[in-house]
């Protein structure tokens, strides 16, 4: 008896090792897809209009007649671009973002790896998935694309200096890169009052890291036709698509675990905490969506490096200032 | 900054504002009278077939969508032999109407004509032709003009004086 329990333990341990994965990598994937109609409903109600209503409950099921379609459609690669990097560039941003998420903590002991240095896996990550968009945008060997490839590229890299910068303040705080620890130091409080600042910057950087509407001067559907993803058709663009929507999900995750306690909250079970929290903050993304104006490539660009940078960089020295002093 | 806030705050508060979307299908939009859709061939009061076939509404179709042949019946009361509008080209412009003497030809408040076929959007004269009179209940073509009929002669419709005799020298 004993002995097959022993065994059963370690069953359970490998079934938790396959589970976890598994659960996070579909819940993900559903969310994102849940997220098209998420998102179309919310713009259209804020815009005073239906949005998708017709297909099953609510509409509920456009985004799986959306996939149809998108699965249906020709999957053209230009003859003038250059293939691998082409067919390349969709898979990097979907692989990179959902890589992202194993150092996500959703509960306590619902982590895929408990890395110690997962905030800096974070930020790695998501320079990464710049590379999908700047290599689509070089791939597809045309101007449009091209334009919000550099667009993409210039953007990324001025946005993720002070990114980095604006969550050492948390990592000050907790004293640690790991997400469960920095969670765990805000039992005495969330890290959102005593990081302000830090949180304001990092809600805009991430919003600048997604390319969302505020900051989607890569896409720039006006401008640039669709951006970077011009060229792109069927699934491919798909791609491009759920990558964004997971990416939201992403950056949402991220605010919620670095400053606003995670799965910390009374009475309810902490995923549900979690999730309400994430979900809070990606209706907030789409409402920026529905309320914001896109702002002049070099508005961008010197909102950046003038306002953000040193108000990231006085967080970064006043925290570490009044740390010192309080030890 | 404040700005910025504002507007996010008042495009969230749209959440509750009453939706602009009628929705068709299960909602029917208002339409007025005078709405410029499907067009039909409408009769007089007693039943008579109101066109004349003067062409005039095919001269006047900038797509050059309706086509017909004339032909006289027994009483010398001309009729379109055949009348045929290609809805697939028709802009719903109008100008039919307003060209027509006879108000035969009237648009209606009508746009749900949508086919699966192309063919199916060419309509004959008896998909046209309605039983009433449309949007003139009252009006006769041959009861005000001046032109003879059998069971009419010249200057026996309204308001209409006897023909002066050319001939005579009597006032």
């Amino acid at each position: 008896m004993q002995d097959r329990n022993g065994i059963e333990g370690a069953d359970m341990n490998v079934l938790i090792g396959i589970i976890v994965p598994l659960g996070i990598l579909f819940s993900v994937l559903t969310v994102a897809a849940g997220l098209i109609w998420l998102e179309r409903r919310l713009l259209a109600f804020w815009q005073d209009r239906y949005g998708p209503n017709r297909v099953g409950a609510y509409g509920l099921l456009q985004p799986l007649a959306d996939a149809i379609k998108l699965m249906f459609k020709e999957d053209w690669v230009p003859p003038f671009s250059d293939k691998p990097v082409f067919i390349l560039a969709p898979i990097v941003i979907v692989i990179t973002v959902v890589l992202a998420f194993a150092v996500i903590p959703f509960a306590p002991g619902i982590v895929v790896i408990d890395l110690n240095v997962g905030l800096l896996f974070f930020l790695g990550m998501s320079s990464l998935g710049v590379y999908s968009v700047v290599l689509g945008g070089w791939a597809s060997n045309s101007k449009y694309s091209l334009l919000g490839g550099l667009r993409a590229s210039a953007q990324m890299l001025s946005y993720e200096v002070f990114m980095g910068i604006s969550v050492m303040g948390v990592v000050m705080m907790a004293g640690s890169f790991n997400l469960g620890d920095i969670i765990e130091a805000q039992r005495i409080g969330w890290f959102w009052i005593p990081q302000f600042f830090g949180m304001v910057i990092f809600i805009i950087a991430g919003l600048a890291e997604t390319r969302r509407l505020p900051f989607d001067l890569p896409e720039a559907e006006s401008e640039l036709v669709a951006g970077f993803h011009t060229e792109y058709s069927g699934m491919k663009f798909g791609l491009f698509f759920v990558g964004e929507y997971i990416g939201i999900t992403l950056v949402s995750a991220m605010i919620v675990t670095l400053y606003f306690g995670g799965w910390l909250g009374p009475f309810l079970p902490p995923i549900v905490w979690f999730t309400i929290k994430t979900f809070l903050f990606i209706c907030g993304f789409i409402l920026l969506r529905a309320a914001m104006p896109r702002p002049r490539y070099d508005q961008l660009m010197s909102y950046g490096w003038k306002i953000l940078l040193p108000i990231a960089m006085a967080n970064l020295l006043i925290t570490g200032a009044l740390l010192l002093r309080a030890m | 900054m404040l700005g910025t806030l504002r507007s996010i705050w008042n495009v969230f508060l749209h959440l509750w504002h009453k939706k602009e979307t009628v929705q068709y299908p299960e909602e029917k939009p208002y339409l007025p009278p005078r709405w410029r859709g499907r067009i039909i061939l409408s009769r007089d009061a007693d039943g008579g077939e109101r066109c004349v076939a003067c062409y005039l509404c095919a001269v006047a179709c900038p797509v050059d969508c309706i086509s017909l042949q004339a032909t006289e019946d027994e009483h010398g009361r001309r009729y379109p032999e055949f009348f045929r509008i290609n809805f697939s080209r028709c802009i719903f412009c109008g100008f039919c109407e307003e060209a027509c003497p006879t108000y035969a030809i009237q648009l209606t408040p009508d746009f749900e004509m949508a086919e699966y076929k192309r063919e199916n959007l060419v309509y004959e004269k008896e998909d046209l032709l309605i039983s009433g009179p449309g949007k003139y209940p009252d009006y006769n073509f041959y009861n005000v003009a001046g032109t003879s009929i059998a069971g009419k002669d010249k200057g026996e419709a309204e308001n209409e004086r006897p023909p002066v005799d050319i001939r005579s020298l009597m006032p």
